[in-house]
């Protein structure tokens, strides 16, 4: 077990900046999901740690070892990979083993470490198969296990639960987190699925285009993102993003989008000091826009609005309105009973509300 | 209804043209194996039907080994053969590896380049390389012919493997070096045991053009006791215009055995699907 530190780490593939300067520290025993869209340099950030790619500049340490320019196999390491990459022609015990018995580890030792890791997986029965006589689920715990047995100082996963169907990734991925938590092993997770990263990560690292947008714990990504990126790609359905003025008078503050006029709340005043008569990006989550059945006297954060299109996802209803700029979405309450066309009043949690700078994209709160 | 017009078509499109097929590959087969057997009173004699053997004799093939040199022939190949075909699947392994595997500067053009080394007719390349056999003093040596073969068998074997290993996932060799492995031990305990249909197909085709070749077993190591058996077969049973019909189909027949073998006995063993099962699937 061991801490893992990047320190500004770039790779470029010919002109490509695939990772930009990543600085970042995970902490021993810690859970650490890279998440991010594809080709965002979560991967290559991965592979960076293993040793299966050089990196252009910057330095990565393993414990207080510098491992940047040391061979995949002596950093004490443990991949899972997105396809199992289960050796075929072995079988699941050999499978198990092939990394012990490079490392001359003792015949008794190997077979002891085996079963326990099989025991702990449920695979006792599987040892003497080869992988293609394994379904996809199965597959995906030799993977796991010949990792496990290695004992390394850090597991390194790619996606790992991406080929499975989805009622078995749910399952899996509780496994996993019982797994990591247990064994207390540094993990490094890379997943382009938030809600993977929001469920199993102790910290999440957002990547975008090569760049980290955001290290922090899923409560403060979600209710705290540092720019847009983050807003936007944490959450689903996405948080609502349109353009609104700032206007002050009376000394209050306020949000004017069209016909939307929203009150700041007095806690987020003083950010909004420069941005007097300038526009921002508004950004509302879908479950912060309450739509309020029945007529409600107007105040300073409730606003009318046609309804577009109702979206029954069963636990919630998901209530398309024609906003100032686009269409908004609001979280409704399930078996809720609307029509196209229905203005309602829908009610916004201020206190929830973001704004971005529309320049650099930033948080202003 | 249906079946049996199914079953006529496929007689008529795919039993009759098959049968017509193989009839026309193993004819000579035929005609080479009939007339190692045929007395010599037969072979020229127009009154018999030709098609079959109506007397039976082993004379030719005794000629072949008392009065021949073939025996001498045959392990001349058989030395010649192999080498070539090990130096060759050694390199060629290498460097279709590297070829499929590691992304280098120059790397597809070499690529490029030793495909169309491979396109250079023989008949053109053996004028400067009987320069370099006899400067490098191995002339009418078996090293002639070893190190020659390979000319025209690293560029397609390497190009038949690069093939093949990149069909090999390349998760596997990583996920064995994060196991322990380095890249000689990967490619030796991973790669290699899943590359073995490839690795096969690789050296049936060098055994197979090495056991045939002509050319350069004449320029280069034509002369005495150094003849292969297409050589010898040649220079030795057809005098002038004289044909020894007889001893030379029975050369060929003994000839192709060694082929056939090899053939029959790997073909049908190593027909790919070891990879199923190793990633996703």
């Amino acid at each position: 077990m061991a801490e893992v530190i990047y320190d500004h780490v770039t790779k470029r593939f010919d002109s490509v900046v695939a990772v930009n300067d990543l600085t970042l520290e995970v902490k021993d025993g810690e859970f650490l999901v890279l998440v991010g869209p594809s080709g965002c340099g979560k991967t290559t950030a991965l592979r960076c740690l293993a040793g299966l790619e050089e990196v252009t500049s910057g330095d990565i340490l393993i414990g207080d070892r510098v491992v940047t320019h040391i061979p995949p196999k002596d950093r004490d390491i443990a991949m899972v990979f997105q396809n199992y990459a289960l050796y075929p022609h072995m079988t699941v015990y050999d499978n198990m083993a092939f990394g012990l018995k490079l490392r001359k580890v003792p015949k008794q030792e190997i077979d002891r470490r085996v079963k326990e890791a099989a025991e702990i997986l449920g695979i006792q029965d599987l040892l003497n198969r080869k992988p293609r006589q394994l379904s996809g689920g199965q597959r995906q715990r030799v993977a796991l296990g010949r990792a496990i047995v290695r004992e390394p100082q850090v597991f390194l996963m790619d996606e790992p639960l991406s080929n499975l169907d989805a009622k078995l990734r749910v399952q899996t991925r509780g496994e996993l987190i019982k797994l990591q938590r247990r064994l207390g092993v540094t993990t490094i997770y890379v997943t382009h699925d938030q809600v993977e990263a929001m469920t199993m990560g102790h910290r999440i690292a957002v990547m975008n285009q090569g760049v980290l947008q955001q290290l922090d714990t899923p409560e403060n990504l979600y209710d705290r993102p540092a720019n847009l990126f983050v807003a936007t790609f944490i959450g689903s359905p996405a948080m609502n993003i349109f353009p609104a003025k700032v206007v002050s008078g009376d000394g209050s503050y306020r949000l004017v989008a069209g016909e939307v006029t929203l009150e700041v709340p007095p806690s987020h005043r003083s950010r909004l000091a420069d941005y007097v008569d300038r526009e921002v990006l508004l950004g509302i989550r879908p479950e912060d826009l309450e739509v309020v059945v029945g007529s409600e006297a107007q105040r300073g954060d409730t606003v009318r609005l046609p309804v577009e299109l109702i979206e029954p996802l069963g636990a919630e209803t998901l209530v398309h309105l024609r906003g100032p700029a686009g269409t908004l979405i609001a979280q409704g309450e399930p078996r809720i009973h609307l029509n196209p066309g229905d203005v309602v009043t829908v009610r916004v949690r201020t206190e929830h509300l973001h704004t971005f700078d529309p320049q650099t994209e930033m948080a202003i709160f | 209804m249906v079946g049996s017009n199914r079953l006529s078509s496929r007689i008529l499109f795919l039993y009759v043209p098959l049968a017509l097929f193989t009839v026309f590959l193993l004819f000579p087969f035929y005609w080479m194996l009939i007339i190692s057997l045929k007395p010599n009173s037969l072979l020229l004699n127009t009154k018999v039907n030709p098609l079959y053997l109506t007397e039976f004799t082993l004379r030719h093939y005794r000629y072949l080994f008392e009065n021949t040199e073939f025996p001498r022939w045959a392990w001349n190949t058989a030395v010649v053969t192999f080498g070539a075909t090990l130096l060759s699947l050694t390199c060629s392994i290498l460097m279709g590896y590297a070829l499929g595997r590691f992304r280098f500067r120059g790397g597809n053009l070499m690529g490029t380049a030793v495909f169309l080394a491979y396109l250079i007719p023989p008949t053109l390349l053996f004028i400067p390389l009987s320069q370099v056999v006899v400067r490098f003093g191995i002339y009418n040596q078996y090293w002639a012919l070893i190190l020659t073969y390979p000319t025209f068998l690293i560029p397609f074997a390497s190009w038949l493997l690069m093939g093949y290993f990149r069909t090999i996932p390349r998760e596997l060799e990583e996920c064995a070096m994060i196991d322990g492995a380095s890249r000689i031990q990967a490619m030796w305990r991973i790669v290699m045991p899943l590359a073995l249909p490839g690795v096969l197909s690789a050296a049936i085709f060098s055994f197979t053009l090495s056991w045939n070749e002509f050319l350069y077993a004449l320029v280069f190591m034509g002369s005495g006791q150094m003849k292969t058996i297409p050589v010898g077969t040649v220079n030795d049973l057809i005098r002038a215009d004289v044909f020894q019909w007889g001893p030379l189909m029975a050369a060929a027949v003994l000839g192709s055995v060694p082929v056939a073998i090899v053939y029959m006995f790997f073909v049908d063993h190593y027909v790919s699907g070891m990879t199923a099962g190793a990633v996703k699937g």
